[in-house]
């Protein structure tokens, strides 16, 4: 066995003991109970405040357990902060795609859209906040898949064009977790095709999947796979709400 | 002109907002940063003027590092301001007299008490559009010159000047005190209880009533105008347009004509209607008030519907209640519960606003019992928004003759769909978002442009707007009357709270 990396463990020591104390903790108070030098207890401190494990109050400078810790335990961001968060930006992508666009999360194993901005054409559209997507059939669905999201696929054909074979699924993960985009070309719908890449919390982790929509003329090249310019807008989009993510 | 952008500065509430778009109107980047809320006394709101104009000037900067671009980019600067807040400084070194008197404080009440007493009230809605109420910016500036031995005396000889929040910022750009400009633009003028609608002048037999020497007041101006260069913070970038933010979410909404309607969900909710070219006096408890005008035409008239208090109740779930960590978790909570399990919650957190303007109401929570949880408070505070929206609504048709036939949105809170879709039933209407949400930033940027000559006039904007999201009524005409019915018996109950001569 490879040996232990031992300011890893010392992180580990700093946040049990930050999630067991019954008041905030300052550097020193740590660094004794823990039998550490000073300085290295406020480098670990400091990295684990970067990170989002650990916070400091802003008024006593004192530390305790951050936020991002319960999010390690799978407690999800709050869809609706999510949303508030990302409107913005999706917004700018709509337009700027001219394209209907949806933001996914994993919920309870299933694949639910909770934001969406209709297609800046002023036709009849209905938002589809809420409702559920079959997680191997979309876009959205496979950049969840492709990331480590707990989700049910029973690979029910819903078109011709449909993956419904676990190893071909396989495969096409691997590529989308590689090249950070997924696509989905009539599999659920026919006559439409989507394009999704994964929305990072902090710490990297991918908590939602965005998404844009349309025909497979618009939204995808003669060679069949998407538009650059299209996946660049997805990207800038997507790296802002990481971004703002990131801040809360 | 070189440049092509356009920057929009939201000077607000909470904070302040720079947004960079582009010349098709699109947003190209944002930085914001809050500020703080003083509440020296209760019913006290102040900010900093001297902090939120150092907050312009981080903004400013960092919104046109994100989008990658310099000044040489810029077309023109739009301000759009938190209306009716006051602030008070000295000519010769821009020093802030005292923190600035923010437009949720009733530090006024009475005064403006003692207007009604000497029975100013209709002259003051005949003349100003305006209900005799704490909330409009004149006596502020009264209580201001009182409040400072020497103050009016200092004001009356021009050496302290008076303004709201966007006069303080295009003096301090134009150079503060080496040639600052002082003006004011109609929208935020007819704020203060001191203008004439008619004339947009100031008015001086209110200028007497109120003792506000007329010295230490800006020059009155058009919103889109030649409003001067800016030698700090944008240095050569022309300021060119100034408009009170609501006015500006109407401008950005594309609500030029008359007839058209938006309703703003933030701290708190304002629905205006633009009118036409003369003003509309209402008989429903609504305001009167300019929208906006461009130099050299008449001005636009709207009618307003304004609720104090939207945004700031779910503010206050936040941060005195503690139930949630942030505004838009209210959502998550709310949806625990089926429904308000027969509660309500009246914001009356400083009288009431539109359409009934009691000052002497204070807050309530009605229908409390050992059923009640915190999700059905969530749901009853998300639904005082709503219901509010409904009454504003019910009197600007009252007033109007119109019938709405979808309802334009915008603001913060409409990122939550449960507000949203429970505004769509309780008015029976459609409820429209627009594609870009950041409607007040997007007005004074359409302002600024228009201007400035990026665009040649209104029209061609209206192509910008797009319909983003859209609410349908889902609940019956019994489920929406009754729970109306019950909406009102609990303002009732609001009503009369504060007793005279007592602290509130
Ligand atoms: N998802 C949400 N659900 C309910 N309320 C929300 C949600 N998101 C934000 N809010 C509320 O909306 C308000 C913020 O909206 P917005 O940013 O439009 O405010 P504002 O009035 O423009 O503020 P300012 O004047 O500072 O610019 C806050 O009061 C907040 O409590």
């Amino acid at each position: 066995m490879a040996r232990p990396v031992q300011s890893i463990e010392r992180a580990a020591a700093v946040l049990e003991l930050l999630s067991t104390a019954p008041a905030e903790m300052g550097v020193t108070e740590l660094a004794e109970s823990l039998g550490l030098a000073k300085s290295t207890t406020h480098g670990i401190v400091r990295t684990l405040c970067e990170v989002g494990l650990v916070e400091q109050d802003p008024g006593t400078g004192r530390y305790r357990v951050g936020r991002g810790l319960a999010e390690l335990g799978g407690a999800p961001v709050d869809v609706h902060q999510l949303r508030s968060l990302a409107a913005n930006w999706l917004d700018g992508l709509a337009v700027r795609a001219a394209e209907s666009v949806r933001l996914a999360v994993p919920e309870a194993g299933r694949v639910v859209v909770v934001h969406h901005v209709f297609r800046p054409d002023d036709s009849r559209q209905v938002l589809e906040v809420g409702t559920e997507r079959p997680a191997h059939a979309c876009a959205l669905g496979k950049v969840l898949l492709a990331n480590g999201g707990q989700l049910a696929s029973d690979f029910t054909p819903f078109t011709r064009r449909t993956v419904t074979d676990a190893r071909r699924l396989a495969t096409e993960l691997t590529a989308v977790r590689h090249r950070g985009w997924a696509v989905e070309v009539e599999e659920r719908v026919t006559g439409e095709a989507g394009v999704a890449r994964p929305v990072r919390g902090r710490g990297g982790r991918v908590v939602a999947a965005a998404g844009v929509t349309g025909t497979p003329e618009r939204l995808l090249g003669r060679d069949g796979a998407p538009h650059p310019w299209l996946l660049e807008q997805l990207a800038d989009a997507v790296r802002a709400v990481s971004a703002e993510l990131a801040r809360i | 002109m070189a440049g092509r952008h356009v920057l929009a500065i939201d000077q607000g509430t909470t904070s302040t907002r720079c947004i960079v778009f582009d010349r098709t109107a699109r947003f190209v980047s944002v930085a914001q940063v809050e500020h703080r809320q003083f509440h020296p006394r209760p019913g006290w709101v102040e900010h900093d003027p001297a902090e939120i104009w150092a907050n312009v000037g981080r903004v400013v900067p960092e919104a046109l590092r994100r989008a990658g671009l310099s000044l040489d980019d810029v077309a023109a600067l739009g301000i759009a301001n938190q209306r009716e807040t006051v602030v008070a400084w000295h000519r010769r070194t821009g020093a802030p007299l005292d923190r600035a008197v923010v437009w949720q404080d009733v530090r006024t009440a009475d005064r403006v008490e003692r207007l009604a007493a000497d029975g100013l009230a209709d002259r003051v809605r005949e003349r100003c559009g305006l209900p005799l109420a704490p909330y409009f910016a004149g006596p502020r500036m009264s209580w201001l010159l009182d409040a400072h031995p020497g103050a009016r005396a200092a004001a009356a000889r021009g050496e302290l000047l008076l303004g709201t929040m966007e006069s303080w910022l295009v003096w301090n750009l134009t150079g503060g005190p080496s040639g600052g400009r002082h003006l004011t633009d109609v929208t935020n003028a007819s704020r203060t209880m001191l203008v004439d609608l008619e004339t947009l002048d100031w008015d001086d037999e209110l200028l007497a009533a109120l003792d506000v020497p007329r010295a230490a007041l800006p020059e009155i101006r058009p919103t889109m105008d030649r409003h001067g260069t800016a030698v700090a913070v944008a240095p050569g970038v022309p300021i060119t347009a100034a408009l009170g933010d609501q006015q500006a979410a109407l401008f950005g909404q594309t609500c030029f004509a008359p007839g058209e309607a938006k309703c703003t969900f933030g701290t708190g909710a304002f629905l205006l209607l633009t009118t036409g070219e003369r003003p509309a006096a209402s008989t429903h408890g609504l305001i009167t008030t300019p929208a906006y005008q461009l130099a050299g035409r008449p001005p636009v008239y709207a009618l307003e519907g304004s609720i104090a208090v939207a945004g700031a109740l779910v503010q206050w779930f936040r941060d005195n209640l503690g139930l949630i960590r942030s505004a838009p978790e209210i959502e998550t909570l709310a949806r625990t519960v089926e429904d308000n399990g027969g509660c309500y919650v009246v914001p009356a957190f400083a009288g009431l606003f539109a359409p009934h303007w009691r000052s002497d109401a204070r807050g309530v929570v009605v229908g409390l019992t050992g059923y009640i949880t915190k999700g059905h408070l969530a749901r009853a505070v998300l639904e005082a928004t709503a219901w509010q929206t409904r009454e504003v609504v019910d009197a600007m048709l009252a007033d109007s003759g119109l019938a709405l036939a979808e309802l334009k949105v915008d603001g913060g809170m409409t990122a939550d769909h449960l507000l949203m879709q429970t505004v769509a039933d309780v008015l029976g209407v459609p409820v429209a978002r627009p594609m870009v949400a950041e409607t007040v930033s997007l007005g004074a940027a359409y302002a600024a442009g228009l201007a400035a000559g990026l665009w040649p006039d209104p029209e061609v904007l209206r192509r910008h707007w797009h319909r983003a999201g859209e609410w349908l009524p889902a609940r019956s005409r019994e489920w929406r009357e009754e729970g109306y019915a019950d909406w009102q018996r609990a303002v009732e109950r609001s009503l009369g709270w504060v007793r005279e001569g007592r602290p509130r």
